[in-house]
């Protein structure tokens, strides 16, 4: 598996029309991470991060403050390189391909791997549009085929009841939850194999949070999701897996259940019993 | 001990006020005179001819100066498609993709250099630079003098306002797989939209009562302004020549070609703030 670094020439062309059904087995959407460096300037935060996410699994990312979570996830979709200071070494693959290579599509990367920031991001444009934001850039489809698809994004964000109504109002007029709920149905309409979520609840109420969470147990049928969050409850509650970061490094990764209840790593300990962080 | 403390911030706190509400009162009494001023003496004399006709010859009643209206129009506009998207360009490089790079640190000093730049300085510019080499005065050569003052504002404005939209809306679009320019175009100036209209209006607003890049440049008519190639008629060198006149009803003249820039100042400043309350 980590052996197989083909990097990719085969990914340049983006599919149209129209976002495939993913095909159901095997799962897609599986990650490695090896042996990845992060560097702000001269400043190094992440070292030697490995980790292996299984797909169609949600794995939670705990940790203090500043240990480099959001870094680490951010590296997933190379979002980093809009800042010209930062940089990484290492490899991650999605399916065995790099994307850290240098001949990666990153539109199509930043297709197949949505993410979902900390505070809610609706562009100034209607509901609509927002949604129809990631399709129109990747596809061109007929009218009736994109409001098809703009609903069904909505619906997977359950979001639709409450904005059917609204759906030609600004997207900034939404309530913070709904906002959130508008930016995941906005990264599900391109029908992305990995969902990045840094935080995705910090700024939403608790209804709110409790519908992310719920959306977040129901999209992992079809989809592998990261979770960045400081709410351990919540990792307990919905993910599958846990990878305990500190200072930069992944002290303890594994079964969430195991890891809460049994965890190998004093610090691990630690930080989940409230000790530190 | 403790209570000479308090009462020395008090006064302290007094004359601190006082200064301030008295800086604020001579400003507010030196703008509402010169807009006395203005209006009073400029209102009487505007009339239907005014605005319709030509000068008339020194000494003679009637006439108007419908030329330098419609040519202090014609030079802002032309300005404004010259130094608009230049400014707003040179806002966008500074904004998004100079930060950090030692080229966008010239840029953006330069741009806060041109910004202090005398207007007579881009009036002698321009004037060596066209009028001297093409050999005649001309509505281009005044229109790219105020150009030149009106590119520095818009840049800086720009740069202003889309810095101040929050990163995470920039990462959200390239998340989605969006490129860089489409990001820039459809979601930076999308949200900073009021924000470059107000710069715009802002520049507008600025130059177009400058008198002094066009007396090199642009220079003056009394004739419609047919072609742009030649000395162009517009109101404030207008002002600025009438006003020197010994004839009384040029003197009017000025007066009342000064009530028209005022108001059109005012109107431009007026639709900014509200286009700013509307939008924000
Ligand atoms: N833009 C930046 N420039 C320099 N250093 C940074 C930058 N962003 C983060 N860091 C540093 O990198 C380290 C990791 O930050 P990161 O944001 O990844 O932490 P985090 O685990 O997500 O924290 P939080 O839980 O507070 O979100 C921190 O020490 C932080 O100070
Ligand atoms: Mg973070």
């Amino acid at each position: 598996m980590i052996a197989i670094e083909t990097t990719s020439q085969a990914e340049s062309a983006p599919p149209r029309p129209g976002p495939q059904p993913v095909e159901s087995s095997p799962a897609r959407g599986a990650i490695a991470v090896r042996n990845l460096d992060f560097f702000y300037g001269e400043h190094q935060v992440l070292f030697g991060n490995g980790l292996d996410i299984a797909p169609r699994k949600v794995t939670a990312i705990i940790g203090p403050s500043g240990c480099g979570k959001s870094t680490h996830i951010r590296v997933y979709n190379r979002i980093y390189e809009l800042y010209r200071d930062q940089r990484c070494t290492g490899e991650v693959l999605l399916d065995g391909q790099n994307l850290l290579a240098p001949t990666v599509d990153l539109i199509e990367l930043r297709r197949r791997i949505g993410m979902i920031f900390q505070t809610p991001t609706p562009f100034p444009m209607s509901v609509f549009d927002n949604v129809a934001y990631g399709l129109r850039l990747h596809y061109t489809m007929p009218r009736s085929e994109l409001a098809d698809r703009v609903k069904t994004a909505l619906e997977d964000a359950a979001l639709w009841d409450e904005v059917r109504d609204k759906l030609h109002h600004s997207g900034i007029e939404l309530s913070g939850g709904q906002q959130q709920r508008l930016c995941i149905a906005r990264a599900l309409a391109v029908e992305p194999e990995v969902l990045l979520m840094d935080e995705p609840t910090s700024a939403v109420d608790p209804v709110g949070t409790a519908k992310i969470e719920e959306l977040v147990r129901r999209l992992k049928e079809r989809l592998t999701i990261v979770i960045v969050t400081h709410n351990m409850q919540q990792a307990a509650r919905i993910s599958d897996f846990t990878a305990f970061f500190l200072d930069g490094r992944i002290v303890e990764f594994g079964d969430t259940t195991e890891l809460f209840t049994n965890p190998v790593d004093r610090k691990t300990e630690d930080y989940i019993t409230g000790r530190f962080g | 001990m403790k209570l000479a403390g308090a009462r020395r911030r008090k006064a302290a706190d007094w004359a601190v006020r006082i200064a301030a509400s008295l800086g604020a009162a001579v400003g507010i009494v030196f703008l509402v005179w010169i807009l006395w001023e203005v209006v009073s003496r400029g209102a009487s004399a505007l009339s239907w001819s005014f605005f319709t006709e030509l000068p008339a010859p020194p000494g003679e009643a009637g006439g108007g100066l419908a030329n330098a209206i419609l040519g202090t129009v014609l030079i802002s506009a032309g300005a404004g498609l010259l130094g608009v998207p230049a400014g707003i360009m040179a806002g966008i490089y500074l904004a998004e993709y100079g930060q950090g790079t030692r080229f966008g640190g010239l840029v953006g000093f330069m741009v806060n250099v041109m910004m202090g730049v005398p207007s007579i300085i881009a009036g002698l510019f321009v004037y060596t630079l066209i009028v001297v080499s093409l050999g005649h005065f001309s509505g281009y050569a005044g229109a790219v003098a105020l150009a030149l003052l009106m590119l520095p504002i818009v840049a800086r404005t720009t740069a202003d306002m889309m810095a101040l939209v929050p990163d995470s809306l920039r990462e959200s679009a390239l998340a989605l797989g969006a490129p860089r320019w489409r990001v820039i175009v459809q979601i930076v100036a999308r949200s900073a939209r009021s924000g470059l209209l107000t710069g715009i209006l802002l520049a507008v607003a600025r130059v177009s009562g400058e008198t002094a890049p066009l007396l090199f440049t642009a220079l003056n008519s009394p004739y419609w302004p047919h072609s742009f190639s030649g000395p162009t008629a517009n109101l404030t060198v207008t002002i600025f020549n009438y006003a020197m006149s010994p004839y009384r009803s040029w003197q009017q003249a000025a007066w009342g070609a000064s009530f028209v820039i005022t108001a059109g100042v005012l109107a431009v400043s007026l639709l900014t703030r509200y286009i700013l309350r509307r939008t924000t």
